[in-house]
This record gives C-alpha cells, sequence and structure tokens, in this order.
C-alpha cells in the first residue's frame, strides 16, 4: 500500500524509545507562488529572508502574549514528551511538544533573550538558517494543533500556538504549505474549501433532496440562499458530496424538517472550514470568516447554525465573536449591526449537535434507536471540539451531548478506554492542515493510538461503527482505517445515526 | 570587612536585578496583547472559576498531576519544600521573629531534605529518561546544579557541627542590609558558598526558565474564562482590522 511501516498494534499504547532522524524526510508539497500572492505572502524565498523571519518572530511575540508567555516559560520538565500521537507513532524525538518548540524557541532565544544572545551554547539558542528553516517547514508539519499537549503541560503551553507562529514565519518568506494555501486562496475566489461553484452546489442539493424523497417519501428541503430564513446553516463543504459526510447533511435536513425550523445554506458562504487558522494567520482566517459575516447580513438570518466540523467550530465558537462580530455581548457598532439581528434566546453560533440536543430535550424529535440496531457504536472526540471549545451551557458539555445525541438514536453504544476520550483524545492524525496525501506516513503514523484505543473496543464490544463530528476526522479515518485492517465505511456521522433513527411524518 | 563589603555589594545588586528584571517582565506580558480566546477546555465559565483553577495549577500542580506521576511528586516536594525552607528563612530578616514562622521552624528543615530529594529525583530523570535526557540543554542541567548545591550547602550548615555558622551575626548582617548599617559578614567558606550561590539564582530569575513562577499567571490556556460567545473579546490590533473597512 506505501513505502513505510504502519505502526504495529500491542496489547497497550507504549511509549517508543527515541529515534532521531525516523520523520525527517517528512515535508508537504510547497505552495507555487502564484498562490501565496492570493494570501498576501511572498511568492518564494529571497536573499535577506532570515532578517525578515527573525522580524516577523519578534512581531508575533509582539501581539500574541501566549506566544511570548510559552517561548519563556518551559522548563524542559518532560510531562509533555508522550502525550503528542505523532511520537508515540513514529518515535522521531522532535515529534515530542517540546521538541517542536525548542525548533522556535532556541530562534526566539538566540534573536529575542539575554541568555541566548550572549550565551547561545548554553541555552540551545540557535540561528535562523536555511536547514532551520527546513527543519521547521518538515516539522511544523507534523503537528495538528490538537492542544493534547497543552492539557498536560503545568503552564498550559500550547504546541499548537507554537506551530501556527511557525507557520506564519515561514508564510513570511515565501515558504508555504500547498494544501493550507490553495484551500484558502479557493475559499477567496468561489466561496468552499472544495471549490464547488454555486450552480454546482444548487444541482447538488437538489438531488440530494431526490434522493431523500426516495428514501423516504418525504420531501425534506435543502435550500441556498433564502432571504429571511431563521437558521443559517454553515458546514464544511465535504458534506455536500463526501462520503460519509453527506448522510450527516441528510440528518441535519431531516432534524431541521422535523422541528418544522426554516433554514437556508449560503452559496457565498458555503463553507465552515478556515484555515486561516492552520497557518496562524489572523488576516486570513479574519477574511475567510467575513463571508459568513456578509452571509447573515444578506440573508437577514435569526440564527446561524455550525454542521459537524472540528477547527471550523473551534473558529466559530472561540473566535467568531472576536473575528466577525457572530455572538453576543459587543458594544461596539461593528458587532452590533450583525448581534442586533441575532435571535438572543439562541447561542451564537450554535452546533448543530446543541440544535438537536435541544429538539430532543423538548420531544420535539421522534427517534427509532432500533434503526440503528445493526450498529455498534464509538465516539470519537475531535481535539478541537474537545479541548478548543464547548457545546451546551456547562464546561465539557462538549463531551457529553454528542454522547447524548448518539445514545438517543441507538441502541449500542460504547466509549473508548478513559484515557483516550474526553480532553484526553488523541487526534485522528490528519487535522491542522495535514490532511493530504503528500503527508499520508505521518497521517498513518499519527492515528497510531487512536487506532489502538478502537481496536480494544471492537475486540471488546464488537463495535463497527466510529462516529465522528469532524469532516477533517471522517476522511482522514476513510483514508486510514484500512491500514490497520478496519473497512473504511466504519466512519461516520453523528447525524448519519440521527439520520437513520428519525421517523419522518410522524410529527408535524 | 571587605568580604562583608563584596556580600553586601552582591546582595543589593542581586535584589536590584530580581526586583527589577521581574517588573519589566510582569509589565511586558501584561502589555502584550491576547488576541484571541485559547482557554484549553473543559475551562471555568466565570472568573471565580478561573482563579481556583490557577489556585490548583500553582498549589497542587493539577496539569502536571494529570501527566506523569514521577514529575509530579518529585517537582511538588522540590517546589513545597523550597516555600517552607524560604518562609523558615524569614527569621534571619525580621526582629523580632514573627510568631507563625517560629512555628514552621521544626517543618523547615525537614523541607531542606524534601527539596534536596526532589531536585536529585528531577536532575535523575534527565539522565535515565530518554526523551528527557533528549531535551536537556547545559542550561538545564546546571539549573539543578545550582538548585541543589544551594540545599545542600545550607542543609550542612545544619547538620555538620563543624560548618555550624554564627547565625547571630548573620542575622545583624541581614538586619545591617535592610536598614543600611552594614554589619560584619561570618567569613566561614560553607556561608559565603551558599550566599554566593543564592545571589547567583537571584541574578539569573528573570533571564531564566525561571520565569515560569510569574509566566503562570499569564498563560491564556489557564488564566481565560470560557465565555467566547457570550461576550466580545477584542484586542486593540484586531480593532483597527475593523475601523480600515
Amino acid at each position: 500500500m506505501a513505502d513505510f511501516e504502519t505502526p504495529a498494534l500491542t496489547e497497550f499504547q507504549l511509549v517508543p524509545h527515541i529515534k532521531k532522524g525516523a520523520m525527517a524526510h517528512s515535508q508537504p508539497y510547497m505552495a507555487k507562488p502564484e498562490f501565496q500572492g492570493d494570501l498576501g505572502f511572498p511568492g518564494e524565498l529571497e536573499d535577506g529572508w532570515e532578517d525578515v523571519a527573525v522580524k516577523k518572530l519578534g512581531e508575533l511575540t509582539s501581539k500574541y502574549r501566549g506566544l511570548k508567555v510559552f517561548l519563556d516559560c518551559c522548563v524542559k520538565c518532560g510531562a509533555c514528551t508522550d502525550k503528542c500521537h505523532y511520537y508515540l507513532g513514529t518515535a522521531d524525538p522532535l515529534n515530542m511538544p517540546v521538541a517542536r518548540q525548542d525548533l522556535l524557541r532556541s530562534v526566539y532565544r538566540r534573536y529575542y533573550t539575554f541568555a541566548g544572545k550572549y550565551f547561545p551554547w548554553l541555552v540551545g539558542a540557535k540561528k535562523m538558517t536555511k536547514d532551520m528553516l527546513d527543519k521547521w517547514y518538515s516539522y511544523f508539519h507534523q503537528c495538528s494543533q490538537c492542544r493534547r499537549c497543552s492539557v498536560f503541560c503545568p503552564y498550559g503551553i500550547d504546541t499548537a500556538e507554537i506551530s501556527m507562529a511557525a507557520r506564519e514565519v515561514m508564510d513570511a518568506v515565501g515558504v508555504g504549505q500547498k494544501y493550507c494555501n490553495e484551500i484558502i486562496g479557493k475559499v477567496y475566489k468561489i466561496g468552499n474549501n472544495l471549490g464547488l461553484p454555486e450552480k454546482a452546489l444548487v444541482n447538488t442539493l437538489e438531488g440530494l433532496e431526490e434522493d431523500v424523497k426516495d428514501d423516504t417519501g418525504i420531501d425534506v428541503k435543502f435550500p441556498v440562499d433564502q432571504e429571511g430564513a431563521e437558521v443559517l446553516l454553515i458546514t464544511p463543504s465535504a458534506d455536500f458530496f463526501a462520503e460519509p459526510h453527506i448522510d450527516g447533511l441528510i440528518g441535519y435536513g431531516k432534524v431541521f424538517h422535523q422541528a418544522g425550523i426554516n433554514w437556508t445554506l449560503s452559496s457565498h458562504a458555503s463553507e465552515a472550514g478556515n484555515f486561516g487558522m492552520f497557518i496562524g494567520s489572523y488576516e486570513n482566517m479574519r477574511r475567510v470568516a467575513l463571508r459568513i459575516r456578509e452571509a447573515a447580513l444578506d440573508l437577514k438570518v435569526k440564527r446561524i447554525v455550525v454542521g459537524e466540523c472540528g477547527h471550523a467550530w473551534r473558529v466559530a465558537y472561540s473566535f467568531w465573536n472576536t473575528l466577525i462580530g457572530v455572538g453576543h455581548g459587543g458594544d461596539d457598532p461593528y458587532a452590533k449591526a450583525l448581534q442586533q439581528q441575532l435571535d438572543p434566546n439562541y447561542p451564537a453560533p450554535q452546533h448543530i449537535i446543541e440544535l438537536t440536543y435541544d429538539l430532543i430535550q423538548k420531544g420535539a424529535l421522534t427517534l427509532d434507536k432500533s434503526a440503528n440496531d445493526d450498529q455498534r457504536v464509538t465516539f470519537h472526540d475531535s481535539c478541537n471540539v474537545a479541548r478548543a471549545s464547548r457545546m451546551g451551557n456547562m464546561p465539557g458539555g462538549q463531551f457529553v451531548l454528542p454522547r447524548e445525541v448518539i445514545k438517543s438514536s441507538v441502541n449500542h453504544f460504547f466509549d473508548m478506554a478513559p484515557e483516550t476520550i474526553h480532553e484526553n483524545t488523541f487526534c485522528c492524525g490528519g487535522g491542522g492542515g495535514l490532511l493530504t496525501d503528500d503527508l499520508m506516513e505521518i497521517r498513518v503514523k499519527g492515528a497510531q493510538p487512536r487506532m489502538q484505543a478502537l481496536m480494544d473496543v471492537v475486540q471488546e464490544h464488537d463495535v463497527n461503527y466510529l462516529a465522528a463530528i469532524c469532516a477533517i476526522c471522517k476522511s482522514q479515518f476513510s483514508k486510514v482505517l484500512p491500514y490497520y485492517n478496519h473497512p473504511m465505511n466504519m466512519i461516520g456521522s453523528v447525524h448519519g445515526l440521527v439520520s437513520n433513527a428519525i421517523q419522518l411524518g410522524t410529527k408535524q | 570587612m571587605s568580604i562583608s563589603v563584596i556580600f553586601a555589594v552582591l546582595f543589593y545588586t542581586a535584589t536590584f536585578i530580581l526586583v527589577a528584571g521581574l517588573i519589566y517582565r510582569i509589565r511586558d506580558y501584561a502589555r502584550t496583547p491576547v488576541p484571541l480566546k485559547i482557554p484549553t477546555t473543559p475551562a471555568p465559565i466565570t472568573r471565580t472559576g478561573v482563579a481556583f483553577r490557577m489556585l490548583r495549577e500553582i498549589t497542587v500542580f493539577e496539569s502536571l498531576f494529570k501527566s506523569n506521576k514521577w514529575i509530579w511528586i518529585l517537582g511538588w516536594l522540590f517546589h513545597f519544600g523550597m516555600v517552607l525552607v524560604l518562609l523558615r528563612h524569614l527569621r534571619y530578616f525580621t526582629q523580632p521573629v514573627w510568631a507563625w514562622v517560629d512555628l514552621i521552624q521544626p517543618f523547615g528543615i525537614y523541607a531542606g531534605f524534601a527539596m534536596a530529594a526532589g531536585l536529585l529525583g528531577l536532575w535523575a530523570r534527565r539522565f535515565l529518561v530518554d526523551r528527557v535526557r533528549y531535551i536537556s540543554s547545559l542550561s538545564d542541567h546546571l539549573m539543578l546544579l545550582l538548585l541543589i548545591s544551594i540545599a545542600t550547602t545550607g542543609l550542612l550548615m545544619s547538620y555538620i557541627p563543624e560548618w555550624h555558622t554564627d547565625i547571630v551575626a548573620l542575622k545583624a548582617f541581614m538586619l545591617g542590609l535592610l536598614y543600611f548599617d552594614l554589619q560584619p559578614l561570618p567569613e566561614e567558606p560553607m556561608l559565603l558558598i551558599h550566599l554566593g550561590l543564592v545571589v547567583t539564582l537571584m541574578m539569573v530569575f528573570p533571564i531564566s526558565k525561571l520565569l515560569h513562577a510569574p509566566g503562570v499567571f499569564f498563560s491564556p490556556t489557564r488564566n481565560q474564562v470560557d465565555n467566547a460567545r457570550e461576550k466580545r473579546h477584542l484586542s486593540a490590533w484586531a480593532a483597527k482590522l475593523e475601523s480600515s473597512e
């Protein structure tokens, strides 16, 4: 299948001894100059880039307190060294969170700290060189920004913040990653990550309506650009046609239908994903998100609901209020322009899981669990949902609500081992802008800890359905499951289960 | 007298570097913007909740406890021991000695051993665990050596009769520093080494990883309230992007 070995699954999760340079060869394709320009970055490496990089790093530490504190604070205690799925799967010491951070920290120390300037040999300070840049390009693209290390760090140092900063510095000297940067370019030109134009979107959704009609005999609508709709649904574009994502979209549609909620998609903002976060660029993240603000204002919606997508939910939940004023509690004219339009009785934005959960609590949905009796289900907590956002009104609601929605739709649910779920969850291996074929080796190896935990519930409980609420997780698992001898269709949407269980025509 | 003068100058210099350095650092952290909400969730949804989260982090090392029981127990022995030892040392700077400082004297002595044991354990990890060996730089080893030497010289002075120092004279010297009335410092080598190392520690504090002590309070993943949807969080430089439209 490939020119690397899939990690072996053992009786329990092992922490490997370090193997220096084991993944030094892993690098994603670079963005072509013309795509860099779309995002406001130089096309390629130019003379004097070292100064530009060092200056950019200094600028970032003066704009982001977190970055500065994280670079200063680390005591090298080693608590994080066995926490990264990429380290566990590859044994490359530079995939230990602290060592990954040190790639950037050593440069920061050399140029911005007293000890590093005058005693570089003492504190491991290093100059910004081409060799260093190559290491950055390699290892900052072996971080899925999943924040697992930040849970375990006594100071909360978040490697995601460091790898975002490193990618921003690299973009500033013209060294961008093809996958992320070309996708962001597509959003600017067309409106979504897949480059699906309006007409194709409308056709796809019409086809979907026909499919659901054939299947259920009911006219479930998938509306686009309906001005005055109550709810604007922002969902990852993979939901429009990828398997198993589309079953989730059908599920959302059925939920809206049964609850009688008037909803719409937007062709202008047909993407929940926001790869601006992956490359650490506030400006690009904001520019991508602005389309959603524009769509919400144009369509005069009262609520904004986000479909199943991990990093998108982080951006929506944690950043939208800041970036584009989607939320509540703003007292400036910019935020008010939208917030006065949004219904204060609902959280803004709201996750589709929150919406479905509330409807289940109110008894507004008829769910027949036995429709899923051939499914034995476990749930994969997506990292950005688990460690960078919330659902519901209590801390940890992001763990409870999806499980409650699943349990309302199926009879057989089994959690994976406690050290691999909730805030301890392991990344699928494909997050943070790594979901590209040129990084297949690190994706497969990084999935090892999750596959280990999955194997345990498969053996113990005959689990045959891995439910997720993230487009990246779904795509990643479809690709990676076969490497670990599971069928690729074992991965599915949570709303795919809801879709099977919901009894349309029983409520008006 | 000359040794007393040298140490007086060293103490004043070190205190200045420590205090000025920390003020500079803390102001710098406080003034650097936090443009985004990035608490590691689940996070408290109120300020009080955040205060408790921070309290747990700095008293019982909650995150470290989740992470690794060895580092947790060794680190906690060291830090908690050090706190008691430092408090015990207040008797050299106060006259009359505060009652509660008297009360903790007996524990302060054991705390010295706890501190040294914790430090030795942490240092052993830097050699024995291949992952920790890989991430340790020379400064990481020297920092432990410095702290262990301070603890050891202190314990030797307490427990080896030949190395006992004239505590009364030492206290007179320290009080003299506080009231700008220089008194002679006892010239036993073990005391001078102990004090020299302490002065070194004070001076490297604001330029080293010891900054984790003030830094942890500024860590946005730990000190932010999880209320992104309820309250708009906007930094000054980010707000400018809006007004330029």
